[in-house]
Parts: C-alpha cells; structure tokens; sequence
C-alpha cells in the first residue's frame, strides 16, 4: 500500500519557533494529531497544504513530491476550524466550488452537487447562504466538498473545535460514514484539541510538542499515558480541565 | 484615594475638557448672533445665483473628487494587495505620506507637475500639444485625487487585510480563477470599504478649502469654505458667513452621518496594511497589469513629492534660511504648532480618560446616564469636523474684538483653532490603545487597587505612550501646516511658514514658494518620522 503523506526531515523556522517533523500516513489510514497550543499542530499542515514552505527536507503527497507545489496543485484537501465558506454565495455553489473553480457546471456536475449536499444530510439546503445555517450545518457543506473533489489526503484544522460534544460526535460520524462509502477511503490527519475525538477514529495518534513529534502510535496506546511523560502530563491537564 | 473617586475625577476633567471644546466651537454662533448682531438669511441663499453656484459647485467637485478618488483606488489597492515585491511597505508608507504633507505644499507640487508650466504641460508643448490649465475644476480634481487616492487606497486595504485568512487559503487550494477570486474574495471586501470611503472623501474635498483658495479659478469654482473666508476677509459680512457656515454644517452633519451609518471613520486609514498572505493563482498577464498599475499609482503619488525636492533645491535655500522673515515665521509655526498640540493633548487625554471611567463602571456604581455621558463625549470630539475652522477663529476674532485688542489675541485663537482641529484625530489614536489596555489589565488594575497617578504612571502610560506620541506628532503637522485659521488672522505681526508661502505664491516668487515648501514639507515629514521611529515604546518602532 503506498504512503499518501511522508514527511522526511523537514524544518521549518517562524518567529523564534524552530520546527522539525518526521512523520508517515499510510493510504486510508487516519491519524490525529495532538498536542499543547503553540506545539505546531497547525503549522505542519500549513506545511502539508502549501501555505508555508520547508526551510529544508521534503514533503510528498500520494507519493508525489511537493516541492515548489502550489496549494492548488496539492491531492489534498482541508477544512478549517471556521470561514470554510464564501459568505457571499449560496451553499450549493459554495460546494460547487469544490469540482468547478469557474463556477460554471455540467449538468452532471450538478447532479454531483446536489448528491454530495444529499449524503450531509443537507438535501434542499442548496439555495442557502451560509449566514443561515448553523456551525454544524456550514462545516457539513465544507465536508460535501471536501468528499466531492476526492483527493487521496483529507487535512482537518480542528474542524469541530467551535461545536458541542453532542455535535461534534455528530459530526464525526458523518466523517466515518463518508469515508466508508469510498472503495479507496481518503487518509485523513486530523489535529483536534479533544483526544476523545481520536478514541474510535484515529488509527494512530502523533504527539507534538515544542515543534517536533513526540510519540506516535496506535491511538490507544498514546492516550493511556504510557508512552511519553509528556503526553501523560498534556492528558493530565486536560484531563484536570475537564473535571473543572 | 479610591478606584471609585479616581473615577469621578478623570470623569470630571473629561466632562469639564468637553465642555470648554463644544463652547468654544458652538459659542460661535451664539457670538454671531448676539455680538455681531448677524443672523442667518437663507431666502438670500436661495435667491442669490452666486451663492447657489457655490453650493452646488461645492456639491459637484466635491462628488467628482470621491469617484475619481474611489475609481483609481480599487485597481490600485488590489494591485498592491496583490503583489508580492521587495519595497512593498515602503510603498504603503508613501501612501501616508499626503497626508501628513501640508496642503499648501501639496497645491504647489500639483502646479509644479500639472500646472501651465509644469511637467506635463512641457511635455505635452514638446509633442505639439497645448498646455494644460490647471485652475479651476480640473486642478481641484487632480489636487484633491492626489491627496485622498491614497487615503481610499488605503482603507480598501484594510478591508481586504479584513479578509480571513482561511478565505485566501481556500481560494488557493480550490485553484480558483482571478476572476473568482474578485466576486468572492475581493470584491465582497471591497464593497463593505467603498461606501465608507466614497462618503469619507466627500466630506473631506466638501470642506476643502487651501486646495480651491490656490486652484480655484474665480466665483465659478469656489466652496463653501472659501466663500465663508472671502464674506468674512474681504465683505466682512458676518450674516453671509454664518449662513453659508449652517449650510456648510447641514451639509457635512448629514455626510457625516451617513458615513458612520456606513461603517466608515473619518480619521481612519493610519494604519500600513497589506498583512494578509494570498495563496490565489498569479497569472502572468494579471502581474504585467498589476505591475502597469502599480506603476502608474505610485508615479502619480510620489512625481510631486519629487517635484517639491527638485524644485526646492534648486532655490535659493542658503539666502531663505538666512532671511529673518523666514526665521520670524519658523519661529512662529513652531510655537503656534507646540503649543496647539499640547492643548490638544490635554483636551484629547481628559477625554478620552474620562470615556475610559465611564466604561469601566457597570452595575451599582455607574454613574447615572451613562452612556449618554460617553455619547456627548464622543460627539463633542466630532465636532470639529462639522464646524468650518475659519468660522470658530472669526467668530471668536469678533467677541474678542470687544474687549481687547484682537491682533493682540489673534495668536490664542489661532492655537485654540488648531487644537480643536486636532481633537477628533488624537482622540482616535490614542482611544482605541486606551481602550484596549483596559479590556486586558482594567479589572486587574482595579483589583489592585492602583488609582491616581499611579495607575497613570504604571498602567494607562506604558501604553498611552506610543500612540500619545503619534497623536502629538499629527497635531503638531495639523497646525504646522494649517492655512485655515492663519489666512483668517494672518498680518504683518503674525505670519507663519504657510502664510509666508501663500504670500510669495501671490507675489508671483515662485523659486522662494518652492524653497519654503521643501523646508515646510521637510519639517512636517520629519515630525511625523520621529513620532514613529524616535519616540514610540522601545521594540514598538516598526
């Protein structure tokens, strides 16, 4: 099976943050990602998306290397925490957009829209503006696109940070439900601020802190603890939050 | 003391500042009426056809100048939003530069350029052509172009800087067109900055009045404002001044209240811009057009600060220096300018520190009214943006007049002009720091128990220091560079730096114009220079 993300030594400086990643996702496979804020979570799939660029080492997506690759270039695609929609357009071209940068569809295309708002659950939703509906509802039309442009590599920015936990297992669910009815189930790495998240989902679990991957592995096993003292002592303040 | 009668006090001194600044703005009429015995005669108005050629001319170039200004800034805003170059910054700064750039100046750089034996009109000889005549309409256009393209272009900069980031990213990531990308990304942005700044303009060239004083070309192309300074200055009738001033008022009110309606702020536009990172296609036709753009943009902005240089080196610089008249007005400038900001300042500072006090007390311990309070204080420093210069210095040059000698006074109320002029700007600068210092550290502070001029000195000064400097520096260059109030009150004992130039334009010596217009500009620019880099917070500089 070929690796749909492999990241070989690369660097990357901002500010006074240095940062250096060695990671691999294999086709299919879904990996979380978490870690303190400012660990560089978003950061390394800014990387990965083409919005900042390696100070060295090499980035390849679906076994292609992405150097001097622009973002839209890239076989990936990427939901945000939030402005993931134009406001300004309605919900079906806001998915639209997503096969047919100019806008101007086939009719089959068309039937590919409306499909894709069918499987979110948003059938009739089309005519919308995006000011209309509810976090949960606008991040299930940029899911729509993101399943609609099929491309090997899913990048999720805590897409349902902003959501209750009721919503966001919601949410989640739908993630999985879309990926299964894939025969080739794109790989998805999602960073998260809830490891709860990861539980059921992630097949593995990469740990970051400090600009670097701590610990890697199944996502069981990184959230008990054992791994890493870092990742015991991240868990534990969260888990201390929590029960505040 | 007490955080509750730190309170009342900085309450008090903001309450008694405001109030000094609305009487001295709206006592004006009030003297109008009762010491000149002038009342306001609108069926004159109505019926005399000069007045209403100046009414509508005011109208008419005043609605050209903000379409032309707009017209050219949305090219150029997005060109410069657009392209990635080494200098970019450096560009934004000289989009502030016109601003900071006195006026007169600013109108004798558009002559040297645009005038009958400017640049243009040489090159245009050299090819056959007739020279350009630039008195009247079209040099009011082109000055006023000049001075607030950039201000527009800079206001649609910071709607696209508006922009989230993750718009930009999408719109590189689902490899959207250009075209695309402006209905989606940029137009929407721009749309929500264009009215603001369509109306802000409006206001700005309706109450122009160096620019028509030298560009104008006779009755035919004069303002309200130059037409209250000729009924004051030459008629010396007050009852025509003070019915053009309500016009001028009713007309600007209305501007104004549109402007705010439309999300727009009258002193904005300070800040550089252009943060935002873009992930869009660049195609190679849109870089060669952004490229023509840009080119042209800022050629049209920097050729007359060019101009000035060029035309200001080659005076005589040594015998201006040396010249008295020179030193009496420098002098003079100066001191009229240091002492008008600081009142400013002082005016600014109590009110904006009493707005502060007011949004700090909520629940049981606010002050009854509270927000009425804050209304009246926020209006007050708007004020002067409604209320002509030259009518508050004539109309407090009459009461005077009353009870000592006036030339004697005419310095104070020159200062008191200038100062009042600077308020809503210093006001704008320095408020929003203020505020923002007190959403983080306010409670903090409060929970401390730091009051009086400790929490002055170890709270609300590291952060007021900056921006009080900045503001400093813009009064100083309001005032350095004001020929409003001057023109009024301007003799033999008092004559500042612009004076002095408007004085050697009108005796037709152009070469000492040109030397005093760089030493001006160079002192104006200089300031602003060292606002910025000199006397803000140490790692703030940039």
């Amino acid at each position: 099976m070929s690796r749909a993300l492999v990241l070989d030594a690369v660097r990357f400086s901002h500010d006074s943050s240095d940062m250096h990643f060695d990671l691999s996702v294999e086709a299919g496979e879904w990996l979380a990602v978490i870690g303190p804020s400012g660990a560089g979570k978003s950061t390394l799939l800014d990387l990965v998306a083409g919005f900042a660029t390696p100070d060295s080492g090499s980035i390849s997506v679906a076994g292609r290397p992405m150097a001097g690759v622009a973002p839209a270039e890239r076989p990936l695609s990427i939901v945000f925490q939030d402005n993931n929609l134009f406001p300004h357009i309605d919900v079906f071209r806001n998915v639209a957009l997503g096969i047919a940068p100019d806008l101007r569809l086939t009719p089959t295309q068309r039937d590919q829209v409306e499909a894709a708002l069918d499987t979110v659950g948003l059938a009739g939703f089309g005519k919308r503006l995006p000011t209309e509906m509810s976090g949960g509802e606008r991040q299930r039309v940029a899911l729509a696109r993101v399943f609609l442009r099929d491309r090997p590599l899913v990048l999720l920015d805590e897409p349902f940070a902003a959501l209750g936990p009721a919503l966001r297992r919601e949410m989640l669910a739908t993630l999985v439900e879309l990926r299964s009815n894939r025969a080739q189930p794109p790989a998805v790495v999602m960073v998260t601020h809830h490891p709860e998240d990861a539980v059921g989902h992630a097949d593995r679990t990469a740990f970051l802190d400090g600009g670097e991957i701590v610990a890697t592995g199944p996502t069981r096993s990184i959230l008990s603890g054992t791994t890493d003292p870092r990742v015991a002592r991240y868990l534990g303040t969260i888990t201390t939050r929590a029960s505040e | 003391m007490t955080a509750a009668s730190d309170r009342a006090w900085r309450l008090g001194l903001g309450l008694a500042a405001a109030g000094a600044l609305a009487a001295f703005l709206g006592g004006v009429f009030v003297i109008f009426l009762v010491v000149a015995g002038a009342a306001p005669d609108f069926r004159a108005l109505a019926s005399d056809r000069y007045l209403r050629g100046v009414v509508l001319f005011t109208l008419e170039q005043a609605v050209l100048s903000a379409l032309l200004s707009v017209m050219g800034a949305v090219p150029l805003a997005l060109a410069l939003h657009r392209a990635r170059f080494p200098g970019k910054r450096a560009v934004l700064r000289l989009f502030l530069l016109p601003q900071a750039l006195p006026v007169l100046v600013g109108a004798l750089a558009i002559l040297t350029i645009w005038g009958r034996s400017g640049l243009v009109s040489d090159v245009l000889a050299a090819i056959g052509l007739a020279r350009l005549d630039i008195y009247g309409l079209s040099g009011i256009l082109v000055a006023h172009v000049f001075f607030n393209l950039p201000l527009a272009a800079r206001l649609m900069i910071a709607g696209l800087d508006r922009v989230p980031a993750e718009s930009w990213k999408l719109a590189g990531q689902l490899s959207l067109s250009p075209l695309v990308t402006f209905r989606l990304v940029e137009w929407p942005a721009l749309r929500s900055a264009l009215p603001a700044a369509a109306s802000l303009i409006f206001m700005l060239c309706a109450t122009s009045f160096t620019l028509v004083l030298v560009l104008g070309g006779g009755p035919g192309a004069t303002t309200l404002e130059v037409a209250i300074y000729q009924s004051l200055r030459y008629d010396f009738d007050p009852g025509r001044a003070i019915t053009l001033s309500l016009t001028q008022i009713g007309l600007t009110a209305i501007v104004l209240w549109f402007t705010t309606r439309l999300g727009g702020d009258v002193t904005a536009g300070f800040g550089l811009g252009g943060r935002a990172r873009r992930y869009d296609r660049q195609s190679r036709g849109r870089v060669a057009l952004d490229t023509l753009v840009l080119a042209v943009g800022i050629s049209f902005i920097l050729a007359p600060f060019v101009a000035v240089v060029v035309r200001g080196l080659e005076a005589d610089l040594a015998r201006l220096l040396a010249d008295p008249a020179v030193h009496r007005a420098a002098g003079t400038s100066v001191v009229i300018a240091v002492a008008s900001a600081l009142l400013s300042m002082l005016v600014s500072l109590a009110i904006v520190l009493a707005m502060e006090a007011l949004r700090a007390t909520r629940g049981k311990g606010a002050p009854r009214g509270r927000d009425a309070m804050r209304k009246v204080l926020e209006t007050t420093t708007s004020l002067v943006l409604v209320v002509p210069p030259i009518v508050v210095g004539a109309g407090w040059f009459l009461a005077l007049r009353q009870v000592t000698d006036v030339f004697a006074a005419a310095p104070y109320v020159v200062v008191a002009t200038n100062a009042a002029m600077a308020v809503p700007f210093v006001v704008r600068i320095v408020g929003p720091a203020l505020a923002a210092a007190n959403r983080a550290t306010g409670r903090l502070a409060d929970s401390l128990g730091l009051v009086g001029l400790s929490r002055l000195r170890f709270v609300d000064w590291p952060v007021l220091r900056g921006p009080v400097a900045l503001g400093f520096a813009f009064a100083l260059a309001i005032s350095l560079g004001d020929l409003g109030a001057i023109a009024l009150f301007g003799s033999q004992d008092l004559v500042t730096l612009p004076y002095l130039l408007l004085q050697r334009m009108g005796s037709y010596r152009t070469a000492d114009a040109a030397g005093l217009a760089l030493i001006l500009g160079i002192l104006c620019l200089s300031l602003m220079a060292l606002a910025e880099r000199g006397l803000a917070p140490k790692g703030n500089a940039a």
